[in-house]
C-alpha cells in the first residue's frame, strides 16, 4: 500500500529516470498486485540505432559492412539506411523521446538490458519480446542485401550482446522476406538460440506473402515450432496512404493497411491449411481491423468459394485460431463494442498483451486488466498465460515492482 | 481538507509548477500570467503524470472565408500535454481538449504571506 507522504518536486527537463516517469505506472501494478501473476509484453522496443556502430560490426559482407561504417552519423539522403517522415513523438509533446538520452546507466550490463528492465519492473512486466525502432522501415530499403545484410548483423548482434545475457528478455528475430534465400537461412541460423521465441516479418513492404519462394520458410517455422508474427508499421511514400497529409492518418490507416493485406492474402491462399501447426500472430495493429476484416472476407467468401478452393471453412475461422498483440487497443466508450472484438478473435485464447513501450502510444497491463466484461483468468491469460504457451516461457513470476 | 505548503511566492516564477504529494494526493501546481492553478497529476486517461508534461499553445487551422485551409497557427489557449502519450489539458479549466467533458480534478490554491498553499 502506498503511504501518505508530503513531498513537493519541482520538474527539470534536463534529465531523466525511467522509475520517475513510469511511477503511476507502479502505483497502478501495486494496486493490482500483478506481483501475483505473469504478465508478458509480446511487443516492446529499443533504439538499435543507438548500438549501430556494434551492430554493423557484425556485417559479414565487408563491403557492406564499410559503407555502413562510414554512414555513421550521416542522416537524410547520404544515410545508407532508409527511415520515415514522421512526428512520432508529437513534435515534442512526448517528452521521453528526448528526455530517455538523460537516463543513468552504469556498470557493464548494456545499456539496453538496464533500461529495458526499469521499465519492465515499474509497469510490472515479467518478460519483454523486444523488437527494433527503425528497422521496422527496412522491409522499404530499395537494396534487398542491405535488408538481408542488416538483419543478419542484427539479429546476430541482439543474440549474443542482449539476449544471451538476458533472461527475461526474448525476441522473434527479423526476417529478411525481400531475399528468400535469406529469410530462410535466418531461421536455420538463429531458430535454436537461446532468448529467440520465433521470427518475425516488418509489415510495411511489397513481396505479397502467399510467394511460393516463401513455403520452405513457412515449413521450416513450423517445424520447428517457431511463430511467424508480422510487425505493423506505415509507409507514408505508399500511394495510397501518401494522400493523408497528417500523421494521425498515416499512423490509424497504415498499421492496418499492410497487417490486412498480408492477412487477406495468408488466409485466401491457403496457408493456414498448408501450414496447420504453423502459429500466426500480428503485431501492433490493434483489433479492430481484424474484426472488420473477418466479417469482409467471411461475407464474400460464400459467394467466391472458387477464389479461395483451399479453404474447408470460413475465413474468420482460420483468424480465430491466429494470434493478436493489444496494442494501441481501441477502448469505445461502449465496452460492449470491444467485448464484441474479444469474442470474435478468441481473445480468452489468441489475444496476447504487449506495450509497445518506449513508442509514443504505448499501453499499460491496466488497459486489460480494468476490463468490465472479462474475468480474473481471461485477464490473466492475456496478459501473460497466452504468450508465455506461445513462447515457451516459465510461468514464474520474476519482476520487481519497485 | 488540509492546506499543503506548495513554495515560497518568490522561489515560485511565473511559468513555474512543483508537484505536490499531499497525502494520497498528488497534485499539479501551476503559476502561470499571474495565476496560480492545482491539477490531480492523473491523465484521465491511463493514469499518467498528467502535470507534467510540456507546456503549449493550442493548434488552430487557419480556415478562410472561402473554406480554404490556409495552415495552422497558436491560439491564446494555453495547454498543458500528458508526457506519457499527448493528452492536452487546459490550464485555465483543467479540461481534457479532446474531450471537455473529461476533466481533472481541480483543487483550490491559496496564499498566506509568502506562503503558497494547494487545499486537498
Amino acid at each position: 500500500m502506498d503511504m501518505p507522504r508530503s513531498e513537493v518536486r519541482n520538474l527539470r527537463f534536463d534529465e531523466f529516470s525511467v522509475e520517475k516517469h513510469l511511477e503511476h505506472a507502479a502505483q497502478q501494478a501495486r494496486a493490482r498486485n500483478y506481483q501475483d501473476f505473469l504478465i508478458v509484453d509480446v511487443d516492446s522496443h529499443h533504439y538499435e540505432n543507438e548500438s549501430h556502430r556494434d551492430i554493423f560490426s557484425y556485417i559479414d559482407n565487408p563491403v557492406i559492412r564499410r559503407a555502413a561504417m562510414d554512414s555513421m552519423g550521416r542522416t537524410g539522403r547520404s544515410a545508407m539506411l532508409n527511415s520515415q517522415v514522421g512526428y512520432q513523438d508529437l513534435d515534442g509533446r512526448i517528452t521521453r523521446a528526448q528526455l530517455r538520452r538523460f537516463e543513468k546507466t552504469s556498470g557493464d550490463t548494456h545499456r539496453d538490458i538496464v533500461t529495458t528492465k526499469r521499465w519492465m519492473d515499474a509497469i510490472g512486466v515479467d518478460y519483454a519480446c523486444l523488437f527494433p525502432t527503425p528497422m521496422l522501415f527496412l522491409g522499404l530499403h530499395p537494396q534487398v542485401e542491405i535488408e538481408a545484410a542488416l538483419a543478419q548483423a542484427y539479429n546476430r548482434w541482439l543474440c549474443e550482446r542482449i539476449l544471451a545475457h538476458e533472461p527475461r528478455l526474448v525476441s522473434m528475430l527479423y526476417l529478411p522476406l525481400n531475399d528468400p534465400e535469406a529469410a530462410y537461412r535466418t531461421v536455420q541460423e538463429f531458430g535454436d538460440k537461446r532468448g529467440v521465441t520465433g521470427f518475425m516479418v516488418t509489415s510495411p513492404r511489397y513481396k505479397p506473402v502467399h510467394d511460393n519462394v516463401y513455403m520452405k520458410t513457412y515449413a521450416l517455422l513450423e517445424e520447428m515450432g517457431k511463430p511467424i508474427a508480422f510487425h505493423a508499421a506505415y509507409n507514408w511514400d505508399d500511394r495510397a496512404l501518401g494522400m493523408t497529409n497528417r500523421f494521425i492518418s498515416v499512423h490509424a490507416l497504415g498499421f492496418m493497411w499492410f497487417n490486412m493485406i498480408h492477412m487477406a492474402n495468408w488466409v485466401v491462399n491457403g496457408l493456414p491449411e498448408r501450414f496447420p501447426k504453423l502459429k500466426v500472430m500480428w503485431i501492433e495493429s490493434g483489433l479492430t481491423w481484424a474484426y472488420c476484416l473477418m466479417q469482409r472476407l467471411d461475407h464474400e467468401f460464400m459467394m467466391r468459394t472458387s477464389d479461395c478452393p483451399s479453404l474447408k471453412r470460413k475465413p474468420s475461422e482460420y483468424m480465430r485460431e491466429m494470434y493478436y498483440s493489444t496494442q494501441p487497443m481501441e477502448v469505445p466508450d461502449d465496452p460492449s463494442v470491444l467485448a464484441a472484438t474479444f469474442k470474435m478473435i478468441n481473445a480468452e485464447t489468441q489475444l496476447v498483451w504487449s506495450s509497445d513501450y518506449p513508442h509514443w502510444d504505448f499501453d499499460l497491463p491496466s488497459v486489460i486488466y480494468d476490463l468490465p466484461f472479462l474475468g480474473e483468468q481471461a485477464k490473466r491469460n492475456i496478459l501473460g498465460g497466452n504468450a508465455a504457451k506461445l513462447f515457451g516461457l516459465d510461468p514464474k513470476v520474476v519482476k520487481k515492482i519497485p | 481538507m488540509a492546506e499543503w505548503f506548495v513554495a515560497k511566492v518568490a522561489d515560485m516564477a511565473d511559468g513555474d509548477r512543483r508537484i505536490v504529494t499531499a497525502g494520497p494526493h498528488e497534485i499539479g501546481v501551476f503559476h502561470k500570467d499571474g495565476a496560480f492553478y492545482a491539477y490531480s497529476n492523473y491523465c484521465v486517461h491511463a493514469g499518467g503524470p498528467a502535470c507534467e508534461g510540456i507546456l503549449i499553445n493550442k493548434v488552430v487551422d487557419i480556415i478562410a472565408p472561402d473554406r480554404t485551409y490556409q495552415g495552422q497557427a497558436f491560439a491564446d489557449e494555453l495547454h498543458f500535454v500528458c508526457p506519457w502519450h499527448g493528452y492536452e489539458y487546459d490550464i485555465k479549466t483543467g479540461e481534457c481538449v479532446g474531450n471537455r467533458r473529461l476533466k481533472l480534478r481541480k483543487y483550490d490554491v491559496v496564499r498566506r504571506g509568502d506562503d503558497i498553499f494547494v487545499v486537498a
